[in-house]
This record gives structure tokens, sequence and C-alpha cells, in this order.
């Protein structure tokens, strides 16, 4: 054997990982996302609140009661607020820079977190008016991915106010 | 009917970038030791160990406790795990304190920490699931557009989160202990700084750091004869709200509030700007200091911004904030609330050296965590209670 | 000691997969246990279970926040281990003062991922974890060396668990029931040997509740309050060659310092998810003939993993409630090969 003073010392060993797991949706995020599957935005109303949330987790977290109803929402709504995101990370898949932003949907209570495309970034702002744009038809399947992102339509801004006080 | 509980001894590590030198087990121990060497007390001189630390998959271990059975001297003794997500350093001291607080054991040993290095953070608060579409990109994606609600209500100055980047980084070169280190840091370094999340600038930005967090927690029975006084545990509060719900205030959450005031009420303290000498509060992103003092209660709503531009949270303010440089200077996620608690028992304890307040007798610690949802904080103080 | 109680439990039924999510899977189970209770909300203080490996995201246990109810914003904390730490947590809580009510809840779904190597997570990161030593082969390292040490038999492990199914009949939430027989389970093919697949829990998903209240709160909201006279927990080296595996040296101290020899012993409820590791237990608590083990069938016939030792902690309570029995030890466990136990007494009286 030869010597080996030379050999620097183990300071660290990579381990890679690799678990698989098999997510299950449970029942309101897989009625949600068969509607997506056909181009539906489903909500769901809290009896107590009545409060429409979007995507529908089956309970509503403010009065801890499961949400049955079901409501269809539109794919148009309003930016309530942004980030101009620069930082890469491993798991978007938009490039950068991107407007990640809070859409409340016509008819829901709560924003939905998406993400803005085909408008220049200092054109993204609080109020502003967008529509989900979707896949192809031919390519739907119920997957969050159906919605690619959301774009700018010709609307007229929501003043801050009055979203102030639908949030 | 709860015992008093004391803090007699601290430590911490050198927080930076990567412990290339120790290993999980090492960094935990390390800070362990110290606060050990600080109460002038051995390991079998403690009856319970309460770890802390933030998500698993930050180091890829799987509730580690076990694995560090051995390193927290903890073989033949009670040990808890805590987690409650970033403020869970704080919920650890909060555990740790019942112990004592209860009478079930007279001497604990509590350890936060987080060796990010041995995973990917920002990956690991990223994971998603098939079923979401993967669209906010870390802590910071999360937080941007909270503070840009903020600046639009409040009408706070673009340069407020500058401001306290400032402070905070130039605070950090009086701490021997912290991550970031800048001494040519300046108010046009952090304004010229990449924007990462906007309106969120990098040296606005906590840095993700290895890092562990100890404290010796004692009865009035069992105190030690450390180079130090106690620090007190005059009280301790925990508030948790949902992730979102419809209609949430999430810029100045509700759980936040009440913590603060029934923390406030067990210390019998009613003017907090007042009677607190120090704080030690979690700011990640520089903007969360205005947001928190008014979270806090120590500016009105909306007024927040203005302590920061008056210096009344700067070393020579009335109200001290961060002197340790804070969560912006050294960021081990785990460890951080814990930092936040220890260096407030530091400050009344008279240990803070070079970032001390001096004649500090009362003062706060912070943490929160989540979409700002959890939230835990403890008032210590040089008195007994 | 402040006196603390357990004054209601309840427990999903549990299967193998659960096409609910945690939350959905939670919720029913948290709204049956508060109305039980007799208490009203808000709780002083609520504490859960659960680990974010078995869910493989992080943050698994804000997900569960929504069925608990935190609005308005409620005083809780959280463990990432088995539900009966965080009802340890909450005990010790109520035994500041700062608190009379408690609730506390764990759940886990163990059918996402391959259980036996997600919990090889659980092991030292730098020796042992890379080689993934899955936690049924470690569980036959300690049981072959507990038979040969101890010079016991299968035969043994055979009839713990004909008489957990059996036991498990009347348990409308095990997922294993049933009548077996001793000769034909000896016929099964080896899963790890010595241990059979019978021998190993089952994988399943579910979740679980209690209500704790002091003092007087619990006599007002129960007939008969399960009271918690001890309850102590320890841990053991990490590394299991430093370790005595047949003999579960820290159950023996949490059960003297719980006071378990204190009187005669009617039920005990033993999270052992390896038949073998049910002798080991019962020898470490001093547990005669007597004793009714496991009526609830055990972990053997149902482990949803986080809740499976609160459920000890639950079913032992539930037989002090209906009186079935005065004096019941609850038990629970973590880390491989009973690295971590905790036990409780719990009395009518």
């Amino acid at each position: 054997m030869s010597d080996s003073d030379d050999a620097k010392p183990v300071k660290s060993i990579k381990t890679p990982m690799r678990l698989a797991y098999q997510y299950t949706a449970g029942q309101a995020t897989s009625r949600y996302l068969r509607g997506i599957g056909q181009g539906r935005i489903l909500g769901q109303r809290c009896p107590s609140c009545k409060k429409v949330y979007v995507p529908p987790r089956g309970s509503c977290p403010r009065c801890a009661v499961a949400t049955t109803e079901e409501v269809q929402l539109s794919d148009k709504g309003t930016v309530t607020t942004f980030a101009i995101v620069r930082v890469p990370s491993e798991n978007i898949s938009v490039p950068l820079p991107f407007a990640s932003v809070h859409i409340l949907l016509d008819g829901a209570d709560i924003p939905f977190f998406s993400v803005v495309q085909g408008c220049p970034l200092d054109q993204v702002r609080i109020g502003m008016r967008v529509r989900a744009e979707w896949v192809p038809r031919e390519e739907l399947a119920p997957t969050a991915t159906s919605i690619r992102w959301f774009v700018p339509i010709d609307e007229p801004d929501v003043p801050f106010e009055k979203l102030e006080a639908a949030l | 009917m709860a015992s008093p509980c004391a803090v007699i001894g601290i430590g911490q590590t050198h927080h930076t970038a990567r412990r290339d030198d120790v290993s999980i087990a090492g960094l935990v121990r390390e800070a362990a030791l110290r606060a050990l060497e600080d109460a002038a007390l051995d390991w079998r001189d403690i009856d319970a160990v309460v770890l802390g630390k933030a998500p698993d998959m930050f180091e890829g271990v799987m509730m580690p406790e076990l694995y560090l059975a051995d390193a927290l001297g903890a073989v033949g003794k009670p040990l808890l795990r805590v987690h409650t997500a970033g403020s869970v350093g704080g919920s650890t001291a909060i555990v740790a304190a019942s112990l004592i607080q209860a009478g079930i054991h007279e001497r604990v040993l509590t350890v936060a920490f987080e060796k990010q290095s041995e995973s990917n953070a920002m990956w690991a608060l990223t994971v998603s699931t098939p079923l979401q579409a993967t669209v906010v990109a870390g802590a910071g994606g999360y937080f941007s557009p909270l503070i840009r609600g903020y600046m639009r209500r409040s009408g706070a100055p673009e340069d407020t989160g500058i401001r306290v980047a400032l402070k905070d980084r130039s605070n950090a070169l009086k701490n021997p202990y912290a991550h970031l280190r800048e001494p040519d840091i300046s108010f046009e370094r952090v304004a010229s700084s990449p924007m990462l999340w906007d309106p969120i600038r990098f040296h606005e930005t906590c840095p993700s750091s290895d890092g562990a967090c100890a404290m010796v927690l004692s009865s009035e029975r069992a105190l030690s004869r450390g180079a130090h006084a106690p620090a007190w545990v005059h009280s301790t509060a925990m508030r948790s709200e949902p992730t979102q719900f419809a209609g949430q205030e999430k810029i100045n959450p509700l759980a936040g509030r009440e913590c603060a005031k029934e923390l406030y009420r067990k210390a019998g303290i009613r003017d907090p700007r007042k009677e607190i000498d120090v704080a030690e509060i979690y700011v990640p992103f520089s903007w969360f200091e205005p947001m928190w003092m008014e979270n806090l209660g120590f500016a009105p709503e909306g007024d927040g911004w203005k302590m920061t531009y008056e210096g009344a949270t700067a070393l020579d303010g009335d109200m001290p904030v961060n002197c340790s440089g804070g969560v912006l200077s050294s960021n081990p996620i785990g460890a951080s609330g814990m930092l936040r608690f220890a260096e407030a028992a530091m400050q009344v304890r008279g240990q803070a050296g070079e970032h001390q307040i001096d004649g500090a007798r009362v003062a706060l610690g912070h943490a929160y965590g989540g979409g700002s949802q959890f939230f835990s904080m403890w008032i210590v103080g040089s008195a007994r209670p | 000691m402040r006196e603390v109680a357990i004054v209601s439990f309840s427990q999903s039924r549990h299967v193998r997969r659960d096409t609910r999510n945690e939350v959905e899977i939670l919720m029913p189970v948290v709204h049956e246990v508060v109305e039980r209770s007799g208490v009203a909300r808000p709780f002083d203080f609520t504490c859960s279970g659960s680990t974010d490996f078995l869910q493989g995201q992080p943050f698994a246990f804000v997900m569960a926040l929504d069925a608990a109810g935190a609005w308005p914003p409620i005083a809780e904390s959280h463990v990432e281990m088995d539900g009966a730490w965080a009802l340890y947590e909450a005990w010790v809580k109520l035994q500041t003062g700062e608190a009379d009510t408690a609730l506390v809840y764990a759940f886990g779904k163990s059918s996402p991922g391959d259980l036996p190597e997600v919990l090889s997570r659980q092991l030292d990161p730098y020796v042992l974890a890379p080689l993934w030593p899955d936690a049924v082969s470690l569980a036959a390292l300690q049981a072959r060396a507990w038979l040969e040490q101890k010079g016991r038999s299968e035969r043994e492990l055979a009839e713990v668990v004909v008489r957990s199914r059996r036991a498990a009949r009347a348990n409308p939430h095990a997922l294993l029931s049933g009548d077996l027989e001793v000769e034909k389970l000896l016929a099964e093919p080896y899963l790890a040997a010595p241990l059979r697949r019978h021998d190993a829990p089952p994988i399943c998903d579910g979740a679980a509740a209690v209500v704790l209240a002091a003092g007087d709160v619990a006599r007002r909201v129960c007939k008969r309050p399960a009271w918690i006279r001890g309850i102590d927990h320890r841990v053991e080296a990490h590394a299991l060659g430093a370790r005595d595996l047949t003999a579960s040296p820290s159950t023996r101290i949490a059960g003297e310092r719980a006071g378990v020899g204190r009187g005669a012993v009617d039920v005990a409820e033993l999270h052992a998810p390896f038949s073998h590791q049910e002798w080991i237990l019962r020898e470490a608590l001093g547990l005669g003939a007597g004793v009714d083990v496991n009526p609830s069938g055990g972990a053997l016939c149902a482990n949803p993993m986080m809740a499976a030792g609160l459920i000890r902690i639950g079913e032992a309570a539930r037989r002090i409630s209906d009186g079935t029995a005065r004096r019941a030890v609850a038990h629970a466990t973590s880390g491989p090969c009973l690295q971590q136990n905790l036990v409780c007494v719990l009395e009518g009286a």
C-alpha cells in the first residue's frame, strides 16, 4: 500500500436518499382536480360562515367544520397582492423572473396562489384583472398544471379599497 | 401555582453557512456544552432534555432526537422534541420552562438547532405534491406579497426595510456568534443589492445558517453558581391560528396580538414600550420589524415604521430591537427562535458583551413561524418574579 | 401534583389505505372527542403529534390544524413524535396551572410511503441510515436476540398474535382481527426470520384524540374520569449495539417512576408493534399473568403511526371510564427496537 500522507480527512459524505410516496388527494381535492380536468374551477362553501374556499380542502379552517357544498367559480379574478420572484428554486417550472400572485377569483372569498405571465413585470399591480390560461382542451387532465398561469384581461382595475373590503 | 423558572446557562455555536467540521451531533453538543459550562454544571446535573428544530427534511433525518439522544446526554432521561415551524426555538424553550414551572424537574437542558447545509432548505420548504401547482418560492416568495400589502397600507417609505437591514447587520458586528458579519455594510450596499422577491432585496433577507443554541433552565431550589446571575422567566405565551381562511388578517395577525397581550398580562406589563428594555424579535425579512412593532403593541397600527425611522429600535434608541443582529444576521431556522429567547436572557444577565444594553432588566424574546400563524414569546427579567 | 384525567377518547376506523387525506381523517375524530368530553371550546391548550416523513411533505401538522379549530387563535403546540408525547406535553401544561383543559390529537398515514424504509430515516445519518436497515429487519434482530438470550420460543410469539387478533374482534377500529391458530401461524413463511408477517404490525392510516381535564373540571364533565396517577418517559442510546435489546430498561425506569408497581394492574395497553416486544415490555413493567394485556388487540391489529401510542393510553382510559378496570397501565414507544418509551398509570378513583 502506498503512503497516504496527503490523504485528506473525510469531512462529509453524500448519501442520496430516495423515498417514493403515493399522495392521496383526499375527497375534496379529488373533486377539485376532476373539475380542473373538465376546465372548471370548483370551490366549496362553508355551511357556517358561508365563505367560498378555493382550492377546497373539505373543511373550513375558521369554523373547523366539513365543507361539502360545491360552487363553480369564474376563471377570472383580481390580483390582491404579488411579488416578483428573481431567485431560482428547484421546484419552480416558470422561467425567472416571474410574478407570483394572489388572485381573488370572482365568487371566491380567499385568494388563490398562482403566477401571472404575458405582461411586463412592472405592470403587474394590485387590483389588476386576470383570467386563467388553460392548457389546450385536449390536454386537460385532473392536475393543477392544467391551469398554466393567469394573464391580464382588458377590464378596469378593482380599486384598492374595494379589494380590502372583499378580503 | 407555577414554580419560578430561571435561565442559568446559555450557549450557542458560531453560526455560519456550513459547519463541515462537526456532525449534527457535534453541532448540538457544542451549544449544549457551552450552556452547561456557563451554568457551571455537568451532564449528570440535568434531569430532562427538550430538543427543538424545524422540518426534518432540512437535514433528511426523521425524528433526530432518537439519533441525538447520546449527544444530548439524554440516555436514561426524558427527551422531547418540539416542532412548531419557525417559532419552534421559542416553543421549545417554553415547553422546557413548563417542566420546571410544573415542578416536574429541577434542571432542564433545552437545545434547538438546524444544520441546513446537510440538505436543501429552500427545496424542503417548497416540496409540494403533484396535487398542487408549485408557485410559491420558499419563505421569501410567501412573505413578499404580505410585505407589499403592509407597505401599501401603512404608507411606509420604501427604504424602511433597508434601514432595518443596515441596523441589524451593523449590530451583528458586535455579536461574535453572528453568521453575517459585514464590516462594510452600508445603506448603499443594501439598497443596491439584487431584488429576490420584489420588494425584498438580497441584503434584506436572512441567511441560511448551520447553528445551535442551548439553555439550562433551573428551579429556584437548584440554582447553580455560574458566572452570571439568573434570568427569571416572568411569563410565556403561545398562540396559533389557521394558515389561511377567508377574511384573515395576515399582515397584523390576531394570533400575534393576542399572544403578546397574554404575555404582558401575565408579566404585569401595562406599557410594553416603556417597561421592556430590549427586545429580540423574529425578523427574517427586514420589513417584519415595523410589522412586529405594531403586532407587539410597541407602536399603533400603521406606525411601526416610524420606530425604525426615528431610531427607536437602534442600540441607542428607547426600544432597542435585535441587538444581536437578529435572524437577519444568523438563521439556523430551528434555533432562531431560541436564539431570540436566549439573547433576551443574556441581556438581563448582563451577558451580551458588546451588544449589551446597559441596565437591561426586562427583555422580550419573540418567535414566529408558518404563514405568520405560530407565535411563541417570553418575558425574562433580572428580578425574581 | 395536580389531578389530571382523561375525560374522553376517540379514534378513526383504521384502514390499510384511506382515500381521505389527513385532515379529512382527523376532523371527525376531533369532533367526536370534543362532543364526548362535555368540555366547551376553546380548550386552554392543544397539542398534537405527527411526523412529516410519513406524509412526504414538510409541515404536516400545519395542514392538520384546520381539523383542530384554531380560530379564534389558540394556545397550541406540536411534537414531531407519537401523540402519547403530545399528551405528556399537555399534561405538563395542566400541571403548571396555566391550563385546565387540553385537546390532544395525533394522526398518520403510513400508506403513502414504504413504511419500513421511511423509518430507516430515523437512524444515524452518517453510519446507519445509508445502509437502509428497514424497521422489520431491525425488529427481527431484536427478536432473535430475545429468543436466544432468554431461551424463548417462536410459539410464544404466535400466542401473542392469536390472543391479540381474538381480542380485536371486539374492537371496531382495528384493522386485523380473527380466530387464528398457533400451529397455522408457525407454518407461515418468515418475513424476516424469526419474524413472520403476522408478528409485524399492519400498515395503516388513522388518527386519534384525547381530552384532558384537571380536578373539578374533570369531575364535572365525566362520570368516571381516568386519572393519570403517574406518567414518565425515558430514552435509551441510539446505537443498537449499545443497548440491551432484550430488556427495555427505559420502560422499566419509566414504569417505576410512573408507579406501576404501587398497586394491582387490571389492564395494560402496551404499544408493541412486534409480537416479541410485548413479552419484553411485560417483563420490563413487571406485569404478571393476571393482567389483561391489549384488550384492544394492540398495535399488531392496528398501528396508525404517530397515533398508536396515544391510542394505547386512550384504550386504557376507556376501560377505566367504563368500569372494566380500576387500575390500568398504558405504554407508548418510539424509535427503532423500543428506543424510547412512555408509561402512564391510570386509575378510576
